[in-house]
C-alpha cells in the first residue's frame, strides 16, 4: 500500500561526473513522521535532499513522492507536487532583494488566489508563527542575524501549508536555547498539521528531540532506518561512535 | 491539490448570540473566496463559531476563522468540536497579533526637497570618498613599488593577462572599424574638394590623438571595470575581504594594488595596439575605394603627422588604465551584503569610469592645445 509512504526511494544512483555519491540506496518515508538523515560530512545527505526535490538530476532508479514517480511526471504535474512540499535550505536562500514579508509572499502569489490584504496577514502570522518578531518582516534579509534568516526561511517554507517538509540543519549554526526552540516549533508544527518532515541534520539534540526515525547514511547508501534506541543496537563503527561518543551520550541522556 | 470542498458560513440566530455555521475545506488554496465576506461581516451580538463542519484546514483557514473571533464583539467563543482545528486554532491564535503597519514614505514638496538634499549631499560625499580612496590607492602603489618584494606580482601578471592580453582581440576589432567608418566619412567629404589624399592626415590625427585610446578606455569601462567590481563586490559579499584582514592581508595590497599596476602597464599597449588597428581599417578604405597604395599611405603618414601626435594619445593610456580600475577597485568594496547592492555597484562603477574617461579627455584635450601640441 503505497499511501503509507509519502517518499519511496529505489535503487537510487546519483553521480557528479566519475564521483558517485549514491547507490543502490533504498529508502521509505512514512507519512506524518519526523525522519532525520543523518551520516558523515560529504555521504550525500544534502545531494539526497536535491535528488528528492528535483534540483539534482539521477542517473538511476526511482524517486515516488506523494504516489507519483517523479521520473513520469510532466512539467504541470512536477509544479502541483512542488506546491504540495516547502524545502528550507541550509543558510536560508532568502530572496535579497525582497523582504522577509515579501519573500514569504512569493509562494503565495504565485500559487494562491489569495488578495494582497489577506496575504500580507497571512505571511506575518507565519514570520511570527516561524519565532520572529513582528519588526522582522519589513527588514532585507541581510539586515537578520544568521538565526533569524533560518526562521524567515522555515516562514517560507510554511507559505503555502505544504504537507512534507524538507529541512536542511535546521539548527546548525543557533545557539543551544534557539535550537531548542526550533525543535519543539518543528514538533508543534508537525503535530498541529500532521507534516512529514526529512529533516538533514548533524545535531544529535534534533535527533533526539524530534525525530520518530533516523535514517543512517554511509558508503552511498542507507546504512540503518530505526528510532534512535535501534540505532544504538545498530553494529557499524561510524553509528556506534555516533551515538556512543561522548557528545552523543550527552544528549540522548544514556 | 486533491479535490477541494469551497469553504462556507452560515449565519444563525441564538437569542443573544449568533451562531456561525462553517463548512467545506479552509485552506491556503480555498480561503480567498470567503475572505471579503468574513472581513465585512458585522454580526453586532457576540458570535459563536462552530466548527464541526470543517472539512480539511490548515493554518491559512484557522487565521482566518481567528481573524474573525477577534473582529467580533466582547463574548465571542469557538464551538463544536475537530480534531484538527481545535489543535490548530489556540496556536494561531498565539501568532496573528496584528502587526503594526510600517510608517508610509512621505509624497510632496517636503519629501522632494528633502530627496534633492540627500542627492546633493551623496554625491558630495561621494566625490570626497573617491579622492580618499585615490590618496590611499597611491600611498599604497607607492609604498609597494618602492618595495617589490612585497608586491603580488603573480597577481599583477594575471590581471595583466586576463584583463589587458585578452581585451585585445575586441580592442582591435572595434578600432579596426571605426577606423573604416572615419575613413570613409572623410572620404566622401574631402572628395568634393579632390582632396581626398588628405584622409590620411585625418584618420592619423584623430586615431593617434583621440579614437585610439578613448576607444580602449571605453572598452575597458565595460569590460575589465564591471569584471573587477563584481569580482571585488562578490567577495566582499561572501566576508572573504573580512577573513583577509583578520588573516593579516590588507585588501589594498592583495586586491587592489595589482589591478591599479597592472592596468597601469597593459593599457598603453592597449591603446597601441587599438592605434595600429584604427590606421589599418584607414589604410583597407584608402587602398580599396581611393586608390591610396598602402605604401603612399604610410609614407604620407610618417611625413605629415608629426609623432607628438602619438605621444599625445599615449600620454592619456596609463591615466585611463589607472582611473577604470580606481573606480572598480572602490565600488566593488563599497557592496553591501545584498545581490541589489552589487548591481547596483557594478551599473555605478561602469557608469562612472566611462564619465571619468570623457570628462578626462575632454581635460587633456585643453591641456594640451594651449600647450601649443
Amino acid at each position: 500500500m503505497s499511501d503509507d509512504f509519502i517518499i519511496r526511494i529505489r535503487n537510487l544512483k546519483t553521480a557528479f561526473g566519475p564521483h558517485v555519491v549514491h547507490e543502490h540506496l533504498d529508502l521509505d518515508i512514512r507519512r506524518g513522521e519526523i525522519i532525520g538523515i543523518i551520516g558523515p560530512s560529504g555521504c550525500g545527505k544534502s545531494v539526497l535532499l536535491r535528488a528528492i526535490t528535483g534540483l539534482k538530476d539521477f542517473a538511476e532508479g526511482s524517486i515516488e513522492v506523494f504516489g507519483e514517480r517523479l521520473e513520469d511526471l510532466d512539467d504541470q504535474e512536477r509544479a502541483e507536487i512542488e506546491q504540495r512540499w516547502g524545502v528550507m535550505f541550509q543558510d536560508g536562500a532568502l530572496f535579497s532583494n525582497l523582504t522577509v514579508r515579501e519573500n514569504v509572499e512569493v509562494p503565495m502569489k504565485e500559487h494562491t488566489h489569495l488578495g494582497p490584504e489577506l496575504r500580507h496577514e497571512l505571511a506575518d502570522m507565519k514570520i511570527l508563527m516561524a519565532g520572529l518578531g513582528p519588526d522582522a518582516c519589513t527588514k532585507y534579509p541581510s539586515d537578520l542575524s544568521g538565526g533569524m534568516r533560518k526562521r524567515a526561511a522555515l516562514a517560507r517554507a510554511l507559505a503555502l501549508d505544504p504537507e512534507l517538509l524538507f529541512l536542511d540543519e535546521p539548527t546548525a549554526g543557533l545557539d543551544p536555547i534557539t535550537a531548542a526552540g526550533f525543535d519543539e516549533l518543528i514538533r508543534s508544527l508537525q503535530q498541529a498539521l500532521g507534516l512529514t518532515v526529512f529533516l538533514v541534520t548533524h545535531d544529535v539534540d534534533t535527533l533526539n528531540a524530534v525525530c520518530d526515525r533516523i535514517a543512517v547514511l554511509g558508503d552511498k547508501h542507507v546504512l540503518a532506518v530505526g528510532t534512535i534506541d535501534e540505532l544504538r543496537a545498530f553494529d557499524h563503527p561510524w553509528v556506534q561512535e555516533y551515538f556512543c561518543g561522548p557528545r552523543g551520550r550527552a544528549a540522548t541522556g544514556h | 491539490m486533491p479535490d477541494m470542498k469551497v469553504p462556507g458560513f452560515a449565519l444563525e440566530e441564538g437569542g443573544e448570540v449568533i451562531h456561525l455555521r462553517l463548512s467545506g475545506d479552509w485552506t491556503v488554496a480555498t480561503i480567498h473566496l470567503v475572505d471579503e465576506s468574513l472581513r465585512d461581516l458585522d454580526a453586532g451580538r457576540p458570535l459563536r463559531i462552530d466548527i464541526t463542519g470543517i472539512g480539511r484546514i490548515d493554518t491559512a483557514g484557522a487565521f482566518m476563522i481567528d481573524r474573525t473571533l477577534r473582529a467580533a464583539p466582547e463574548g465571542s467563543a469557538i464551538e463544536g468540536t475537530h480534531a484538527v482545528a481545535q489543535h490548530l486554532l489556540p496556536q494561531v491564535h498565539e501568532v496573528s497579533e496584528p502587526v503594526p503597519p510600517a510608517p508610509r514614505p512621505e509624497h510632496g514638496f517636503v519629501a522632494l526637497l528633502d530627496r534633492t538634499g540627500r542627492g546633493f549631499m551623496d554625491i558630495l560625499s561621494e566625490v570626497l570618498a573617491t579622492l580618499a580612496f585615490l590618496g590611499e590607492t597611491l600611498v599604497t602603489t607607492i609604498r609597494l613599488l618602492m618595495n617589490p618584494f612585497r608586491m603580488r606580482w603573480t597577481s599583477v601578471v594575471s590581471v595583466m593577462e586576463e584583463a589587458g592580453l585578452d581585451a585585445m582581440p575586441i580592442i582591435a576589432f572595434l578600432s579596426f572599424f571605426v577606423g573604416l567608418v572615419v575613413a570613409y566619412i572623410g572620404a566622401t567629404t574631402l572628395r568634393d574638394f579632390d582632396l581626398q589624399i588628405y584622409t590620411v592626415e585625418l584618420i592619423g590625427y584623430s586615431m593617434l590623438r583621440e579614437f585610439g585610446v578613448v576607444l580602449t578606455g571605453i572598452v575597458l569601462a565595460g569590460r575589465t571595470n564591471s569584471s573587477f567590481t563584481a569580482q571585488i563586490g562578490t567577495m566582499k559579499m561572501r566576508q572573504e575581504i573580512d577573513a583577509m584582514k583578520t588573516l593579516g592581508l590588507k585588501p589594498m595590497d592583495v586586491l587592489v594594488a595589482p589591478r591599479i599596476i597592472a592596468m597601469v602597464l597593459m593599457t598603453p599597449a592597449l591603446a597601441f595596439v587599438s592605434t595600429a588597428a584604427g590606421i589599418a581599417g584607414g589604410i583597407i578604405v584608402g587602398w580599396t575605394s581611393l586608390d591610396i597604395n598602402p605604401g603612399v599611405f604610410i609614407d604620407r603618414l610618417q611625413n605629415n603627422v608629426p609623432v607628438d601626435q602619438f605621444w599625445v594619445g599615449m600620454s592619456k593610456a596609463p591615466v585611463f588604465g589607472f582611473v577604470v580600475s580606481l573606480i572598480a577597485c572602490r565600488q566593488g568594496l563599497n557592496v553591501g551584503g545584498s545581490v541589489q547592492s552589487l548591481g547596483r555597484s557594478t551599473t555605478t562603477s561602469v557608469v562612472q569610469a566611462l564619465f571619468a574617461i570623457i570628462v578626462l579627455d575632454a581635460m587633456f584635450a585643453i591641456f594640451y592645445m594651449e600647450m601649443g601640441i
